[in-house]
């Protein structure tokens, strides 16, 4: 186990000076340059700019620069969002807001959607089941930004149960962004859920444990639930990436300070090093739940197995 | 499966009704909210409210689309950061609320040398927020400090140079900076040194690139200099409070170090960054926030609402036709070609009907209420707003000369815009109108992100542009000398040597000569538009808001900041 960590960690550096060089090369091939005023100056003045941020240097010159930085834990300084501000600062000042909706909104989510899942298996074809199914496909099917709009609509301008937006009245501020978050993954959730009960009841071993005489709930969440949450397990990188991809917007809609939002910014405004910093940011997140879901499927299920076939 | 049918259809009748529920709704009931809010505030206070009095609680919410880049008024070079500076310090002069340069800083007006090119200020007994006063070593600081290449300044070289005794050498790294034409005769006698006569200097001197800097204060935190409100000094109306450099909020609090503290009645101003229009119009309807910018389809929505406030930009929006391209002539180098495009799109119906936010067609190009003559006249009466006006039928003539002249039957022609809604729909709006009114021209539309606009217009690799500009200095000249000979902002091949000759007298041989130089430039404005078509003028843009009733005074700049809140107040909100 512990060399099977170690192994995917190499990987996962490689991965990642990978996906570092990628979006250097690509960020540069974008058209538009990061000096706002550039409009209004001549080509020398710009030259004299440019010099500041290190933008006057071959291109190999700056990639080698910046992962050499990067190696040392440096992500550079943001050319025209914060001007002359470390990356990493920024990025560590955004965090939280991101951590705690995205965190919320992802258990909220599961917690939910295995909730709806189980109840619909279990009283499959129902209206009960049917309506589980609508939440889940409308979940799934209505973009985040949609689905924050309305909650933003609803109920803090109608209802006024909680804030507009803006993040200044603690929890309350982060209801509306969590539940609007916790749609995609409440949807997947629910949907497998329901599909993986379903089999699992119609199974001979539960039929076995029927006639043993065991009770409705004890077959459900003793036998039945087990073997239905690893194909969730599966789906939790995915979600994690809906969860990262909706607080792009959802984060802009309800003005929040967290990282995505300001990603988007800085792509719009070519921040070169912010644009790197936070998607090397991103990254580590999705590598890092991606090995922490691979070790979760041993530990669930032993059957599939980590570290080859030797031992 | 019968039920199941019925389930879906159910399903989707739900999730419609939903949708334009949440749609439809929207308008009517939010503003219903509004007013339910204001009778009740209404019937709670008593008559002193509406009498105009301030209000005992003087605070004002504000919203902001971006966040501050930089508070280093030697670094910044954006619209926030600029509004800023211009409510937490001060220059040597302010912009009043009716857009007239006045003494701030400086003691009365200065005494001028005979040439035009000395200018010696008088400080007023000022001080920076920790007590240590403003002084003329300030000013002398801060300028060479922009103008250093070693700080990178956009902003310094370009107010700067040409105006600045030595700037553009100093800017190019050939001099000192302690060259730079700005002296210290004592703490409270500033001399500047002009490399040519500049009428409007003395606006200039309201523009954050011209502030004062403690050196001390400055050299003390380095790099930490203005990363935070904490690493800040204010000599102006107001101090930024909470700002921690790359927060989305940040304050405004009454500075009582202010020369003039006693003019200023707001006590605290918050503001938030919320880039969502519509968040922006939600939460200026729940009530948080006094004041809402309405862009788009949200200016169509709210246009009869009577708490729109409507502001005239001096920002000009022009179609630039490209003659030459990749070494190459285009059609566009045919003058009957251009005035025929000029004339061939109808600008009223789309200042009405595509943006609809309070902008004006333009047959010009310096804008309306802008820039005044002595006796307050408007440089726009001079030239009027009927240079190549709409007029479909004279424009099919000239089409038709041109294109006969060129030798040509059809003609296709890339539009390049930008990519936002506004700009896309105008820009579909002006295919639209030539493609109708010119028979044989086919516009191709390339919408862009800006920056990208920026590289192709470089290249002079476009054919027709949509571009816009906005004035750096309250002159007309900060729009007619972009398209001279060589200019950085003529990518379009353009030149004309009348024009050129006009412009160069304005800012030399008439510099002194008030009338003679308007009547110059004007003369300038009328060969490039009328006689050249070098551009097409296509609207000056408007800008509407929704404002509380109880806000006051809130004074809009035409250039550098963009507003004051020096003399604003809130009357009859309680």
């Amino acid at each position: 186990m512990a060399r099977y960590i170690g192994k995917r960690l190499i990987y996962m550096l490689i991965t990642l000076a990978l996906i570092a060089t990628f979006t250097f090369f690509l960020m540069k091939i974008l058209p538009g340059s990061p000096i706002a005023s550039a409009d209004k100056l001549s080509p020398e003045q710009r030259a004299v700019v440019e010099a500041r941020y290190g933008l006057d240097k071959p291109l190999p010159v700056q990639y080698f620069d910046y992962m050499l930085g990067l190696a040392q834990g440096d992500l550079g300084i943001s050319i025209n969002q914060f001007k002359g501000a470390n990356v990493t600062d920024v990025i560590i000042s955004r965090m939280g807001p991101s951590a705690q909706i995205g965190f919320q909104g992802m258990v909220l989510g599961t917690v939910i959607g295995v909730l709806l899942g189980m109840i619909a298996a279990l009283r499959q074809n129902t209206w009960i089941d049917y309506s589980s199914t609508l939440v889940a496909i409308v979940g799934i099917s209505i973009p985040s930004f949609v689905f924050a709009s309305l909650l933003q609509y609803y109920f803090a301008l109608q209802l006024e149960w909680f804030p507009v937006a803006l993040w200044k009245d603690g929890f309350m501020s982060s209801v509306l962004p969590s539940i609007a978050l916790a749609m995609f993954p409440l949807a997947t959730a629910a949907r497998f859920i329901r599909t993986e009960m379903i089999e699992v009841l119609g199974s001979d071993y539960i039929t076995l444990a029927r006639a043993k005489g065991a009770s409705g709930s004890e077959i459900a969440f003793k036998h039945a639930f087990r073997n239905a949450l690893i194909p969730l397990i599966t789906v939790l990188g995915p979600m994690a990436v809906g969860i990262l991809t909706g607080s792009l917007v959802v984060e802009q809609i309800f003005a929040i300070p967290g990282i995505g939002e300001q990603f988007v910014k800085s792509i719009m405004v070519s921040d070169f090093s912010v644009i790197m910093g936070t998607t090397i940011f991103f990254s580590v997140f999705l590598i890092v739940v991606i090995l922490i879901v691979d070790i979760l499927y041993g530990i669930i299920d032993p059957r599939i197995r980590l570290s080859g076939g030797k031992s | 499966m019968k039920n199941s049918k019925l389930f879906w259809l159910l399903s989707l009748v739900l999730v419609l009704s939903a949708f334009l529920a949440a749609c439809g709704g929207g308008g009517d009931s939010s503003s219903e909210t509004s007013t339910e809010k204001e009778t009740e505030t209404e019937e709670g206070t008593t008559e002193s409210g509406a009498s105009g009095e301030p209000d005992a609680e003087q605070v004002l919410n504000l919203m902001e689309s971006a966040e501050i880049p930089s508070m280093d008024s030697a670094i910044a070079e954006d619209s926030v950061a600029f509004n800023i500076l211009n409510n937490v310090n001060e220059g040597l002069y302010r912009l009043n609320q009716e857009n007239i340069a006045e003494p701030a800083i400086a003691e009365g007006e200065p005494t001028i040398s005979e040439d035009g090119l000395t200018y010696t200020f008088k400080l007023r007994d000022a001080k920076w927020d920790n007590g240590e006063p403003v002084t003329a070593q300030d000013f002398v600081f801060s300028w060479q400090r922009a103008i250093d290449p070693a700080t990178g300044s956009p902003y310094g070289p370009y107010m700067m140079a040409g105006t600045l005794k030595n700037a553009d050498k100093i800017a190019a790294g050939d001099m000192d900076k302690a060259e730079l034409g700005v002296k210290a005769v004592d703490e409270k006698t500033l001399e500047v040194t002009l490399e040519r006569p500049t009428p409007y200097f003395l606006s200039l001197m309201s523009f954050g690139t011209f502030y004062p800097q403690n050196e001390k204060f400055v050299t003390e935190k380095g790099d930490a200099y203005a990363s935070n409100s904490e690493n800040l000094l204010s000599n102006g109306p107001f101090k930024l409070a909470n700002w921690d450099g790359t927060g989305l909020t940040w304050s405004l609090e009454k500075n009582p170090e202010y020369w003039d503290a006693e003019t200023v009645k707001l006590d605290t101003i918050n503001v938030d960054v919320v880039k969502e229009p519509a968040t922006a119009v939600n939460l200026y309807n729940s009530g948080e926030k006094d004041r809402a910018g309405l862009s788009g389809e949200f200016a169509l929505q709210y246009a009869d609402n009577e708490e729109v406030v409507k502001e005239l930009e001096p920002t000009i929006f022009y179609l630039k036709f490209n003659q030459e391209r990749n070494g190459e002539k285009t059609p566009l180098a045919n003058v009957n070609i251009r005035k025929a495009i000029a004339m061939a799109f109808n600008k009223q119906d789309l200042v009405d009907v595509v943006l609809a936010n309070g902008s004006l067609p333009a047959n010009y190009l310096v804008p309306t209420e802008f820039t005044f003559d002595e006796n307050n006249k408007d440089f726009r009466e001079v030239n009027g707003n009927e240079m190549l006006a709409f007029n479909a039928e004279e424009a099919k003539k000239l089409w038709a000369q041109g294109l006969e002249e060129e030798g040509l039957t059809e003609v296709s022609l890339e539009l390049l815009g930008g990519d936002t809604e506004t700009a896309k729909a105008m820009d579909e709006y002006m295919k639209a109108q030539l493609e109708e009114n010119l028979e044989g021209l086919t516009v191709k539309l390339k919408a862009v992100p800006f920056g990208v606009r920026l590289e192709l217009d470089e290249k002079q690799d476009y054919e027709i542009q949509t571009s816009g500009w906005g004035p750096d200095y309250q002159d007309p000249m900060t729009f007619i000398d972009l398209f001279v000979t060589g200019s950085s902002h003529n990518h379009m091949g353009y030149s004309n040597e009348e024009f050129d000759k006009l412009i160069e007298q304005a800012k030399g041989e008439l510099a002194q000569d008030a009338a003679g130089r308007w009547n110059a430039m004007a003369e300038a404005e009328k060969i490039m538009l009328e006689e050249d078509a070098a551009i097409a003028p296509i609207y000056q843009r408007g800008l509407m808001s929704l404002q509380k009733p109880y806000v006051h005074d809130i004074a809009s700049h035409p250039f550098g900041g963009d507003y004051s809140y020096k003399w604003a107040y809130i009357s009859g909100k309680e």
